[in-house]
């Protein structure tokens, strides 16, 4: 039944989105007001639909209903709700419904917040975020990827979900990351709109940069859990690889950063508009194809999940979405003239350029990077790939001049800077930076490493930059209103949103370099295998391996994992003494391997790591070498004598358990103590906050829309009487 | 200098500029690049040169001895295999039969893996269909 309905709402949706993308072009081409306001409610109708299709669909999740293959493929009686609940996004199907539902949602909120506005752009938006949904919608009810497929025979259990996978960060991770895909097809249809009937002002910006930076939010706060689900869920003590599915998170990442900083150039000064169209195709081309990416299997990555058969309307659309773009902006070149002429290089806007130069050559080196083995085979003809060491290589002086970017950017005037504001601007933070610098060369060994060291001491001068320009702002304040310290400080901000919160995220990005340069130049990092009883040195610490330990249905992760074996470790460090327990959780094998009761052993292993989270270092441990081989006799006896005795099964699994515990081997195991690494995720949420803060509506701007609603009340009720 | 040479001299600065930049990504890139090969083409292949090598891991073959692992790997399609040292952390959801990539060279005979190169892709369980047909 549930099925029945979520299918009708696709199909009906795909209906409703082309009729809606038809209405809105006729509309448009017409002049009609009453087809455009119908191809709005069209898209509210499918954001009704697809929410009822959600809405099964998870259902059907939650009853564990394996007549459904979605949720006979991963999800299970035995998985825990939070990750039935979550389970979907990590099918195909499923994370396209999730995609499509997300840009109806965005669609109906700036289709209403518009309805009024932009007469000319609206319609013309309308329709190009109907056709994107159209595709969407299409993949799904003609191209077979269907979420309420069902099963002739629906097995008695489900395979669960991919053990990998349960980790909250990575549940919360995939909606947060198609957040932001998705929100950049809003200001991207405002864009193409706005070419279309050449009204090539800043109101399009106007109108959609909040959804520009909501999905510039979503999207980093995607990759950040999952640069943090990398480091505390893969055993291997990394957050960052440089993996072709993270790289093509990042790209859309980098490019809306830039679009974020070079619109503020057009709304100031009417230039860049070039730029400003053909950066928000490419951001939005970025983030289609990191969605194709994650699913194609077109690049060998940890999360290629097979081929799929998604490729071909796939690349079809990006090619018509990208064709299309380019002749648009082509035909529209002389509407697109900037109004303003660069006056200066020492310039607000000047900088911004710069920065945007900085962020794209960003964004094309890791494009390269992660195309590279496609480009090498149309090349050469061999397939050749590159790794890590190449994209450090490239990326860290285009980072370090970003930073030291984003401290100069705030201290320039638009327009031309003085010999006076330079000064009074720059010799403090200069003065930081220096000091910052002798203090690390003479009392560290920061210098061991040069890029760490430069990206230190441009950190000191980012940070004192935002804290003197918020200083100044609040003493300003409180001469001129008279308001205390606080008060004055709060003022500052409630009034200027856009631009503290903007100086809030420089101080995070800061931050968070701060963690990166100070954990990947400077961490330890001790492969050894041990015996219980024997010690090891980490860095500063002594580790000894006290005893193995092992438990049933008991995995303090609440993964659901029904057996854990595990490690207790003491760390001493002068008075500093502590224990670590870290762990790895086996799955059953569903293939039948392994026997009646070596399957129980035989199927996924995943370590659970431990962490000793700090702000001045963590210490990271995990097993990374278990050593089964003892058990290995007592499960092949096991198999042959109670292989058909499904009673005893979980007897006998607990004997096993008992017998690693109490004849121990030596297992091997990976520490790592990393220094300041937590202040990747304080920098992270301080950039989050900056975000909020430049999103949260304004007071003016909430009176100045109460002042518009009450006199369109007013018009409504004259016109009536 | 007039505002319109002023602004040629400026492009044809930052042109240059990007080209240069360009020519060294270019440069780098294929500097550092290895060669994805199967495990068939590596058996064949010279010794010493660095590759990156993507095969199925022969069932059965993977043997532990103090902090190394020993396993072979197989073309998708085929029956030779390549015998593989390597040293470093092992992905988790390594284990027979699963793809894997692993970067390093040949010495006296096997694979010997650079440390920690070895990636496991997503296995395919969570693909296939568990029993019965889709309707």
């Amino acid at each position: 039944m549930t099925g029945a309905v979520g299918s009708a709402c696709l199909v009906i949706g795909l209906l409703t989105a082309i009729y809606a993308t038809i209405a809105a072009v006729v509309g448009a081409v017409t002049g009609r007001r009453e087809l455009v306001t119908s191809a709005r409610r069209a898209v509210y109708c499918l954001a009704g639909l697809l929410t009822i299709a959600m809405v099964m669909l998870e259902s059907a999740y939650l009853r564990s209903d394996f007549s459904y293959k979605l949720v006979a493929q991963n999800s299970s009686t035995d998985t825990p709700t939070f990750y039935k609940f979550t389970a979907m996004w990590s099918s195909q199907e499923g994370s396209l419904l999730l995609w499509v539902f997300l840009l109806s949602v965005y669609s109906s909120v700036v289709l209403l917040l518009t309805r009024r506005r932009l007469r000319e752009i609206v319609p013309w938006a309308t329709a190009v975020l109907g056709a994107v949904a159209t595709f969407f919608l299409s993949l799904m009810v003609i191209f077979g990827q269907e979420p309420f497929a069902r099963l002739a025979s629906p097995p008695a259990q489900g395979n669960g979900l991919e053990p990998l996978l349960r980790h909250p960060a990575m549940m919360i991770h995939p909606p947060m990351l198609y957040s932001g895909y998705v929100g950049f097809s809003i200001p991207f249809a405002f864009a193409i709109g706005a070419l279309i009937v050449r009204r090539t002002d800043a109101d399009w910006i106007r109108s959609t940069r909040r959804f520009a930076l909501i999905a510039w939010t979503f999207l980093g706060t995607g990759i950040l859990l999952g640069a943090l689900w990398s480091y505390s869920e893969l055993g291997w003590g990394g957050y960052w690889g440089w993996d072709a599915v993270e790289n093509a998170a990042l790209i859309p990442w980098l490019l809306g950063t830039a679009f974020l900083h070079s619109v503020m150039v057009q709304e100031k000064r009417g230039m860049l508009k070039r730029w400003n169209a053909s950066l928000i195709v490419a951001t939005f081309t970025a983030a289609l194809l990191g969605t194709f990416l994650v699913r194609s299997g077109v690049l060998s990555s940890i999360h290629a999940f097979g081929a799929s058969t998604l490729g071909v309307p796939f690349l079809v659309f990006i090619g018509v979405v990208v064709c299309a773009s380019v002749a648009l902006i082509v035909s529209r070149l002389d509407s697109l003239r900037s109004e303003a002429r660069l006056d200066s290089l020492l310039s607000r806007e000047a900088f911004f350029l710069l920065n945007n130069l900085v962020l794209i050559a960003l964004a094309v080196v890791i494009f390269w990077g992660t195309f590279f083995p496609i480009i090498s085979e149309a090349v050469t003809g061999t397939k050749e790939s590159v790794g890590p060491p190449f994209f450090d290589r490239v990326t860290v002086p285009l980072a370090l001049v970003l930073v030291g970017l984003s401290g100069i950017g705030p201290l320039l005037t638009w327009r031309r800077v003085t010999a006076g504001t330079l000064r009074r601007g720059f010799l403090l933070p200069l003065a930081v930076a220096g000091v910052t610098l002798t203090v690390l060369l003479v009392f560290s060994d920061a210098s061991r490493s040069l890029p760490s060291l430069a990206m230190f001491t441009l950190i000191a001068f980012v940070l004192a930059v935002v804290t003197q320009e918020v200083a100044r702002g609040t003493s300003a304040r409180r001469m001129i209103a008279g308001e205390s310290w606080p008060g004055a400080f709060a003022s500052l901000v409630t009034r200027n949103r856009r631009r503290y919160g903007g100086y809030l995220v420089h101080a995070g990005i800061s931050v968070l370099f701060l963690g990166v340069a100070a954990s990947s130049a400077f961490h330890t990092q001790r492969d050894v295998r041990l015996m219980p009883g024997q010690s090891t040195k980490v860095g500063a610490y002594t580790v000894t391996y006290r005893r193995p330990t092992g438990g049933i249905r008991n995995d303090r992760a609440g993964t659901g994992a029904p057996i854990s074996l595990g490690a207790v470790l003491d760390f001493r460090k002068g008075n500093q003494h502590w224990t670590m327990r870290p762990s790895r959780n086996y799955y059953a094998a569903t293939d039948g391997s392994g026997g009646a009761i070596g399957r129980f052993f035989s199927g996924e292993s995943l370590s659970e790591i431990d962490v000793r989270w700090g702000l001045t270092r963590d210490v990271w441990t995990a097993i990374t070498q278990p050593n089964l081989s003892k058990l290995s006799g007592p499960i092949r006896i096991a198999n042959a004598k109670f292989g058909n005795a499904p009673a005893a099964q979980g007897l006998i699994v607990a004997a096993l358990v008992a017998r690693y515990v109490n004849y121990p081997v030596p297992i091997g195991f990976r520490m790592i103590v990393s220094p300041m690494i937590a202040w990747i995720w304080i920098g992270g949420a301080v950039v989050m906050l900056g975000a909020l803060t430049a999103l949260w509506p304004s007071p003016e701007a909430r009176r100045r829309r109460a002042t518009s609603l009450a006199s369109a009340r007013l018009g409504r009720e004259l016109s009536r009487a | 200098m007039d505002p319109a040479r002023k602004r040629k001299v400026r492009l044809v600065v930052a042109l240059s500029a990007a080209v240069l930049l360009a020519g060294a990504l270019v440069w780098t890139s294929f500097g550092e690049a290895t060669q994805a090969k199967s495990p068939s083409q590596v058996l064949r292949a010279m010794p010493g040169r660095s590759y990156q090598v993507t095969g199925k891991v022969v069932p059965g073959s993977i043997s532990r001895s103090g902090g190394l692992l020993h396993f072979r790997v197989r073309d998708r399609n085929g029956s030779a295999s390549l015998p593989v040292v390597y040293t470093g952390v092992v992905p988790d959801p390594f284990r027979d039969g699963r793809e894997v990539i692993v970067t390093g060279r040949m010495r006296g005979g096997s694979f010997v893996g650079e440390r920690d190169s070895l990636v496991t892709k997503c296995p395919s369980k969570f693909q296939s269909q568990p029993g019965g047909k889709t309707l």
